[in-house]
């Protein structure tokens, strides 16, 4: 599967809070929680933001609370695909878990900015960069959740295990 | 080769298999808890499965305690999703308004989570049993719907990294103090993926409710859990639970050739107060080095730092004083029979003589839910756990973390100071 998009570039340690604030926790309608993505950090990004467009940060992206409504906002948002030079761990499980692809490479994090179009290539492992024609390697999953990733979500894998 | 505390509570819910840190592992859990936040999702997902039953009506806990009593409609639409579940499924952890608690706050109080338990949450904060000596973390919506359906979940065994705390406590120095010292040490991901320890004399002699707001914070530098060996301390605590659990407590040890990732040690004789600055939780510094900073509100209580020991070091300071003018102070008892302590206690006299006002168990403010939402431009003193941006309301607004001696002595100076300074 081959992912094509124009890249919102962040910092580090992006925490849940910023990502979707507290105050609209009160529901879990992912295109409510979309309208709201990022506001505390960019006010307008939720309303910028085109469906298919990636998001690249720095390390630790998405610590803090286990909201999951966090990696669905994202999607919500139609954002496509995230790109880290780390995750923290709950948003890293939680993003496997609904099935939005998440990324890490520290070389593709540290070199892409905003704005840049990528494509990725995650069977493969490969980021272009087709602003600066450059290729980027991202890590491979481990292979327990490489399942999870084949099956489509965390619900899907332990349907076909039979529960 | 030894093993670690947290690959020996592992390998024992393996089967017997033994497990070391690296292992991915698909393994039965001993407990698994919502809240009103996480819960609706995980329902909607479990329902998604096929799943009939749960797997365990005695190993499900729903605690509404966000954004209850519920602040407005939509919440009160969240809770009553968790409501209707907890009785068509016949939960019997379900805990309503005036039975509940700030989720882990009631868990440890109840006795529903012991030494050498597996337990997930969806809640980050889960990381707190790991005071008990249980194996604890914070997990998603879907992961706690899978585990709801199967009684399982996946988990990669992480590595350790132990922290032995020496030397001699300065007065006024609390459990938070030494957990914002070691955060603001590593970062906020300086233990991503891994199981903190903390040990050591000062560990040994720290009282529970300080472990567990030590353990409570693991989280904050991105750890999968906050471990602490069990011992004499451990077992007074659960053996003076109301109900205590019948489970499978097993009070374990790290074997002395265990593998850590790194051993740290701390020398506890010069660590001050300390407060967390803007706007992450590794922003610490001493107290005394913080100058003339203004607060508009303070807050005491939550999962952290809302137990008895908290309460009473802040009444300690609140006695016969008042509340600055110009300045709010919220005090949350962490659950119902620590309301009802402090009361007996004198305590809640002394916080509403002082000006200050008391609520009902809520995680309200430290989320920036409700009962004391920040305006733009304002600053919070709390004895919570995260400072992000907006953690406390407005995107505008700033927090700062500390214990609760530096919030009540600050609650009544106005301003950041020293508890010694008043």
């Amino acid at each position: 599967m081959k992912i094509k998009g124009k890249v919102w570039k962040f910092s580090k340690n992006i925490n849940t809070d910023e990502i979707i604030a507290a105050r609209y926790l009160n529901t879990f309608d992912t295109k409510e929680l979309g309208n709201h993505c990022m506001e505390d950090i960019d006010k307008s990004f939720a309303k910028r933001v085109k469906s298919g467009d990636i998001i690249v940060a720095g390390t630790n992206f998405g610590c803090g609370s286990s909201r999951e409504h966090a990696p669905m906002a994202i999607k919500g948002c139609g954002v496509s695909c995230v790109i880290a030079e780390s995750f923290a761990r709950i948003f890293y499980r939680n993003a496997i878990n609904i099935g939005l692809p998440i990324l890490v490479s520290v070389e593709a994090a540290k070199d892409i900015k905003t704005g840049d179009v990528i494509e990725v290539d995650a069977k493969q492992g490969v980021i272009y960069n087709l602003t600066k024609k450059k290729t980027y390697k991202t890590e491979c999953f481990p292979q327990f959740m490489q399942e999870i990733i084949n099956a489509g979500s965390l619900l899907c894998w332990i349907k076909n295990r039979g529960l | 080769m030894g093993y670690t505390i947290t690959e020996k509570i592992f390998s024992r819910h393996c089967s017997q298999r033994k497990v070391k840190a690296g292992d991915f592992v698909y393994t039965q859990v001993d407990l698994a808890l919502g809240n009103d936040i996480t819960a609706p999702i995980a329902i909607d997902q479990f329902k998604k499965t096929g799943a009939k039953k749960v797997f365990d009506r005695y190993k499900v806990v729903l605690v509404p305690d966000h954004f209850t009593p519920a602040k407005d409609i939509k919440s009160a639409m969240q809770a009553k999703i968790l409501r209707d579940f907890a009785k068509q499924q016949k939960i019997v952890h379900y805990y309503e308004v005036g039975r509940m608690g700030i989720e882990h706050a009631l868990l440890p109080e109840l006795g529903l989570v012991g030494p050498g338990d597996l337990v997930i949450g969806a809640d980050s904060h889960t990381c707190t049993y790991g005071a008990l000596g249980a194996f604890s973390t914070g997990v998603g919506s879907t992961d706690l719907a899978a585990a709801w359906a199967t009684g399982h979940c996946w988990f990669k065994v992480p590595t350790t990294l132990k922290f032995i705390y020496k030397g001699r406590l300065n007065k006024w120095v609390s459990g938070k103090d030494l957990i914002l010292f070691t955060i603001g040490k590593i970062g906020v991901d300086g233990a991503i993926y891994k199981a903190m320890e903390f040990s050591g004399p000062v560990i040994k002699n720290l009282a529970m409710d300080e472990r567990l707001t030590m353990s409570n914070m693991a989280i904050e530098a991105g750890a999968k859990a906050g471990i602490i060996e069990p011992d004499a301390i451990t077992r007074s605590y659960m053996a003076s639970r109301k109900a205590p659990v019948k489970s499978k407590q097993k009070y374990l040890k790290n074997d002395p050739d265990a593998k850590y990732e790194k051993v740290i040690e701390i020398d506890v004789t010069d660590i001050e107060p300390q407060i967390a600055l803007p706007h992450l939780p590794s922003n610490t510094k001493a107290v005394g080095k913080v100058k003339n900073i203004k607060i508009d509100q303070v807050v005491i209580g939550s999962c952290t730092n809302g137990r008895m020991a908290d309460l009473r070091v802040a009444a300690k300071i609140l006695k016969r004083k008042k509340v600055h003018p110009g300045l709010r102070c919220i005090i949350f008892p962490a659950t119902q029979a620590i309301y009802l302590q402090a009361m007996k206690e004198g305590l809640l006299e002394i916080f509403v003589n002082a000006n200050a006002v008391v609520s009902t168990p809520t995680c309200g403010p430290c989320l920036g839910g409700h009962m004391g939402i920040l305006a733009a431009g304002e600053r919070a003193l709390a004895t919570t756990n995260r400072n992000f941006v907006g953690r406390m309301g407005h995107p505008k607004s700033e927090v700062y973390l500390c214990g609760p001696a530096v919030a009540a002595a600050s609650a009544v100076a106005g301003k950041i100071i020293h508890p010694d300074a008043l």
